[in-house]
């Protein structure tokens, strides 16, 4: 034992390996900031759960177009707790992301952003994209029926950016088809690319919290004051601080290892997503959907006006960008206390409650026709004439049914039928199944004039 | 460490490589990230040839029928596997003229269906509709859906491999 303390030491003199972390043990930090504090810490052990998890996997997975999928099965059915490394790595990502908005929330809310901590919220709106790109990015090698899909949306949506959308969205595909260097690129920017990128920002980012100090918590009143801020913080700290550690880093290592834990809960009781289907860009029955962080923009992009489509793909994320960017710069004094700020909580519940919508949709997407949907039974038909039946028959086969339900059977796009007759008159229904609407075909050159009467006669028989 | 003052002597011979050295790093610099950069666009330096892939024969497709033909991309690249299919949606109109409408929605790419009692091309992401001529009908899509070349050669009908279509602004 005496000698291992003697190497140690070496190590130590050479190195000065407790030279340089003790400062950082030792540093003073506001005695408030307590549980509010412990979020940007839990990024990063997740962060770090990703990367070990991330390099295991690729010591298994074969980034090859034609070989990945063969691999994904391999790990998920073969290798020895391959499924639990997958199940870390899924809900590692989502932990990673959830953690990462609520971070954001606490540091808005609280008014962190202000002077001298700019450069810690603007490199941390980058390290919010990156983190997002991940996740898209990561989902896309689950390289399956969903993830071939999940690259041919990313180049059409990268195709909407003006004059050199077409490009970036052949680059994205590495080709002007999909093919063999699809995947290769995807792996380059997930596993070299943005994580290099990730590292530096990350280090960057952590050295700032160091260099200015963690923020004290707000209070009602007291106002950043550029000119005197910084001699005010010191000498609260040099009165009241504490050592960041114990007395508060404690907070954070429970913190992350209870968010570890639960990542490894679900990692064993859930499990990883399903490998779908082979990825084969002919496979018309495929029903791509993003991740679960990505569903309310999979839902913004069912809703939106399709004039303004092309406005909100290529510029919304360049203006929000620009408004994240410029919070800081040009909210950078005053108040920071939440109560004193009634837009910031403002902003917070439009925003949530605007995001939070779109998501429940999207888990929902009442737009898409439902596929799977079977001909209505006898018993929902009733008793009904023969033209009448014959009408029941033509909203099955006519498609009518994956839009529009009638009870309980079909989809949700459309109005639910199963009253219509009351609301209804024939006339009506003919006018409208002939001239469509907004989200409906016409099918005034789809219907003869007998299936129309027919079908109408069915639906006026849809009563109370 | 003191800027190198031009009136000791040896001075401007120190300077003189600084400065040529800069240079050089500038320059190498440049030639390194052409095959860096070279990498990163390669998609839009290859040659795609375009090919006419035969899918069947006249008398295999009914007139007035839609339906679903798969085929090879062109030049796929050796490792491409399953990647390298692509498919198209086949319609006779009559003895001798098809359409051959691409699988992938003009809204953000997904793949439509063919419902043939109904018929309507459906798509399963945003609701998107599409008539049987490829014409817009319903949801988000800008425009209609796109079309491969189609012709028929030898009683052999033939589409033509061509780039993903991708909708611009």
């Amino acid at each position: 034992m005496k000698n291992v303390i003697k190497i140690w030491k070496w190590i130590d003199d050479r190195s000065g390996i407790t030279e340089f972390l003790k400062p950082l043990q030792d540093h003073l930090v506001p005695p408030d900031a307590k549980w509010m504090y412990v979020f940007g810490s839990a990024t990063l052990f997740c962060f770090i759960l990703q990367v070990i998890t991330g390099v295991a996997l690729s010591f298994l997975y074969q980034p090859s177009t034609e070989t990945a999928y063969e691999s994904l099965k391999f790990i998920t059915n073969e290798t020895p707790f391959g499924s639990l490394l997958r199940g870390l790595h899924f809900f590692g990502a989502s932990a990673m992301i959830l953690l990462v908005g609520i971070h954001m929330i606490r540091v808005y809310l609280m008014a962190a952003f202000k002077y001298p901590r700019e450069m810690s919220w603007i490199t941390g709106v980058i390290l919010l994209l990156l983190t997002v790109t991940m996740g898209y990015t990561g989902q896309l090698l689950r390289w399956d029926s969903n993830g071939v899909w999940s690259a041919f949306v990313g180049a059409e949506q990268a195709g909407r950016i003006p004059l050199i959308g077409k490009p970036i969205g052949y680059i994205l595909l590495g080709g002007r088809t999909m093919g063999g260097a699809t995947l290769s690129r995807f792996f380059a920017i997930h596993v070299f690319l943005i994580p290099a990128l990730l590292f530096g920002l990350i280090g960057l980012h952590i050295y700032l919290v160091i260099r200015n100090g963690i923020s004290e918590p707000p209070l009602a009143g007291r106002k950043v004051v550029k000119e005197n801020y910084r001699e005010w913080y010191q000498s609260m700290l040099r009165q009241k601080g504490v050592p960041f550690w114990p007395y508060a880093g404690w907070r954070d290592l429970t913190f992350g290892v209870i968010v570890i834990v639960f990542i490894l809960i679900l990692s064993i009781v859930v499990g990883p997503p399903e490998i779908g289907n082979p990825p084969d860009p002919a496979d018309i029955y495929a029903n791509p959907r993003p991740d679960w962080y990505l569903l309310w923009i999979f839902a913004l992009f069912a809703l939106m006006p399709r004039q303004i489509e092309s406005f909100a793909m290529a510029f919304s994320p360049v203006i929000i960008g620009i408004i994240l960017v410029m919070l800081p710069l040009v909210f950078n004094k005053g108040e920071r206390s939440a109560l004193r700020r009634p837009w910031t909580i403002a902003v917070v519940i439009i925003m949530a409650t605007v995001i939070g919508t779109f998501w429940y949709f999207g888990t929902k997407s009442p737009w898409s026709p439902a596929f799977n949907t079977k001909p209505l039974s006898a018993e929902v038909i009733g008793n009904v004439n023969p033209a009448e039946m014959h009408g029941a028959e033509l909203f099955y086969k006519k498609a009518c049914i994956y839009c529009h339900a009638i009870s309980e059977n079909g989809g949700s796009r459309g109005p639910d039928l199963t009253h219509v007759g009351n609301r209804l008159t024939n006339e009506q229904l003919i006018i409208k199944i002939v001239n469509g609407g907004v989200n409906m075909p016409s099918f005034g050159s789809i219907l003869s004039s007998n299936d129309l009467n027919d079908l109408t006669s069915f639906l006026m028989t849809r009563k109370q | 460490m003191n800027k190198p003052d031009i009136k000791k002597p040896g001075e401007t011979r120190r300077l003189f490589i600084l400065k040529f050295i800069w240079i050089v790093s500038g320059i190498i610099t440049l030639i390194i990230s052409i095959p860096v950069i070279g990498a990163l666009i390669e998609p839009l330096l290859r040659k795609t040839p375009e090919t006419w892939r035969s899918v069947g024969k006249v008398s295999d497709f009914k007139i007035g029928e839609t339906v679903l033909v798969k085929f090879l991309n062109t030049s796929p690249l050796p490792w491409s596997g399953e990647s390298a299919k692509t498919a198209s949606w086949l319609r006779r109109i009559s003895d001798d003229q098809f359409i051959a409408f691409t699988i992938n929605c003009a809204h953000l790419g997904c793949p439509v269906r063919w419902l043939p009692d109904a018929e309507l091309f459906l798509c399963p992401c945003h609701g998107g509709v599409y008539k049987k001529d490829g014409s817009y009908a319903a949801g988000p899509p800008p425009h209609d859906l796109d079309r491969y070349a189609v012709r028929v050669v030898n009683n052999n009908v033939e589409i033509r491999t061509s780039p993903i279509p991708i909708t611009t602004f």
